[in-house]
């Protein structure tokens, strides 16, 4: 016991602190304990989290064991694969994702899709976006024990899901924004279906707020855990709803709008409080916003094509008979060997969980040279870092849920 | 909508006159520390190249004119130049500057890549250091705990971001032929 105490001694606090087994003040043995990569609910990594008693005293979040390496595997591909690509890890929102990349590859070629496509790429991604929501806010409620939450928002997330289906024809993974357009015209019936659905979703969220956030034990695990401050947050770069329930009001809708966004009418919710409770409420209130810009969306919908007529120029007869009678884009085959000029180009848009971030380098061959991409998970993991320590280990399940983290979409 | 379309072209002109306006402005302030300073309009970024002995000069700078956090910080591997770019992007979460963004480009020594780390100025990049160091080799002096970020512990081989890393099952640059 002696000898140790004197080797404890002789390492410094800062070596404690990156040291495996450290000690607490009391010269009792800090307990590291790994969380993940195979627990139900954190998903695919591991948080380290080193505990004096029950406090965390530190939190190494450790990420990329779903590391897919899109940035490189974009080298090797034509541009038109990558767009499926981009999708796959951030398989909540993959529209978000898409518009930006394709909007980085529409600046290179110089073209700029026309309004209707706007309008459908714009409503295609506030469906995501609620459904993101749902989906982040159903884990939040499983990670507190609640199961209705969880049912709830997986199934509230399924009208989205399959509304989604009809517009695209796919029900996760879309790719159903292409560069100069979309890829088909919305079914007869859609607006309809949208607005049942908004409709049944507008009297649910009221469900909502009395079953889950008025809930007492809700408001007790999340109110004042996790606070996040405002200066901390801007320092630490955080993006999305995260931020803006820390009071800074930023959302690139707003700030860089793209798509259809400036001619929409819609209000960007903020809190000020910066805790879980107000990351959570912030969601909440994002759902109400996507659905009145749905609305808008619909009511302002202009007519005319979804494809940037250089494109359609270059179809074939079958594929102007295909377009004209089903509204269907067939791309020709040039796409394949598509080579946007030399140049460089960076798009940002505002995914689920925040600001999305797209920078292709071409050097006018058919494949991108550098393909950059930052998505708002990856931003944010660094919270696990700053803001977990000092917490209980109780509120690390209730602070994880209220971020919202992904980790296939930190990872790439 | 036809009323629409001209007004949203006129707002882009404004929009870039700002950006232009703004990059003059900045070229001011950096006059001296960055050798370029170009604003491009299409991506409505302004483009900064600095020496890289003059990161940190020049970010300082930035940092103090309300540039706040890192959005981006990566290489881009140039072989035949002998150079890694890094390329970092950096924005604002202020009202007046939240439309644009600037890029800090550098150009490092392929053979020994080692810039100065912008955690003390701006900590947002961090874990991004973390992943340009694994990916790239950029070594990133004064970080305080540059270690692997996404790479497997047991991963072996150097510097998987480069152009000249080879995959074991496909040889270096070697890319599928799209047209088959």
């Amino acid at each position: 016991m002696v000898a140790s105490s004197i080797a404890i001694e002789e390492i410094s606090k800062e070596l404690i602190q990156t040291r495996d087994l450290g000690v607490t003040e009391e010269g009792e043995r800090l307990v590291e304990l790994q969380i993940g990569p195979t627990h139900p609910g954190s998903g695919h990594m591991r948080i380290r989290v080193w505990v004096d008693g029950d406090i965390i005293v530190r939190c190494d979040p450790d990420i990329g064991f779903v590391f897919r390496t899109i940035e490189k595997l974009s080298e090797n591909r034509i541009y038109m694969k990558t767009i499926p690509l981009v999708e796959r890890p951030s398989l909540l929102d993959t529209t978000p994702m898409t518009i930006g990349y394709i909007n980085a590859l529409e600046k290179l070629m110089g073209i700029e899709p026309p309004p209707r496509a706007k309008y459908l790429r714009t409503i295609l991604a506030e469906l995501t976006r609620i459904a993101s929501h749902l989906y982040g806010i159903g884990i939040l409620a499983i990670f507190l024990g609640h199961s209705t939450g969880f049912m709830w928002g997986f199934g509230d997330r399924e009208l989205f899901v399959e509304l989604a289906n009809q517009l695209s024809g796919a029900r996760i993974t879309y790719a159903y924004v292409v560069p100069g357009g979309v890829r088909r015209d919305m079914p007869q019936s859609f607006p309809d279906n949208v607005e049942k659905a908004l409709r049944y979703m507008e009297r649910r969220l009221k469900d909502w707020y009395k079953i889950f956030l008025n809930n007492p034990v809700i408001e007790d695990r999340l109110r004042e855990v996790g606070v996040l401050r405002k200066n901390d947050a801007v320092k630490l770069g955080i993006t999305g709803p995260n931020l803006r329930a820390s009071g800074v009001d930023f959302d690139v809708r707003v700030a860089d709008p793209y798509e259809a966004y400036d001619e929409l009418d819609f209000m960007v919710p903020v809190a000020e409080e910066g805790d879980a409770y107000a990351r959570t409420l912030v969601r909440f209130e994002e759902i109400k916003q996507s659905i009145n810009i749905i609305r808008d969306a619909l009511k302002k919908m202009p007519s005319g094509d979804i494809i940037h007529p250089q494109i359609a120029r270059m179809f074939n007869p079958l594929m102007k008979k295909i377009y004209e009678e089903t509204r269907r884009v067939k791309f020709p085959g040039i796409f394949a060997s598509l080579k946007p000029p030399k140049g460089e180009a960076t798009a940002r848009v505002e995914a689920g969980r925040g600001e999305a971030l797209f920078h292709i380098v071409s050097d006018g061959s058919p494949r991108p040279y550098r393909f950059r991409w930052t998505t708002p998970s990856y931003r944010n993991v660094i919270l696990f870092k700053y803001m977990i320590p000092g917490h209980r280990l109780a509120d690390l399940p209730a602070i994880y849920g209220s971020l919202d983290y992904f980790p296939p979409e930190a990872d790439r | 909508m036809a009323s629409q379309q001209p007004q949203a072209s006129q707002q882009r002109l404004a929009l870039g006159k700002a950006l232009e306006e703004l990059a003059t402005r900045l070229s001011e302030h950096l006059k001296g520390v960055a050798t370029k300073v170009e604003a491009d309009k299409r991506s409505m970024v302004i483009n900064i190249e600095v020496d890289r002995s003059r990161i940190l000069e020049a970010a300082k700078i930035l940092s103090s004119l309300g540039f706040d956090h890192v959005k981006s910080l990566t290489g881009v591997d140039y072989p035949d130049k002998g150079v890694i770019e890094l390329m970092v992007h950096i924005g604002s979460y202020s009202r007046g500057l939240r439309r644009i963004m600037a890029i800090l480009r550098s150009k490092l020594d392929r053979k020994d890549p080692r810039a100065p780390t912008l955690t003390q100025i701006w900590p947002s990049s961090e874990f991004q250091e973390r992943e340009a160091w694994e990916m790239f080799g950029i070594v990133f002096e004064g970080h305080p705990d540059l270690r692997r970020l996404l790479l497997p512990e047991e991963f072996e081989g150097l510097w998987p971001g480069r152009k000249d890393f080879e995959i074991p099952t496909r040889k270096a640059g070697e890319a599928e032929e799209p047209w088959k």
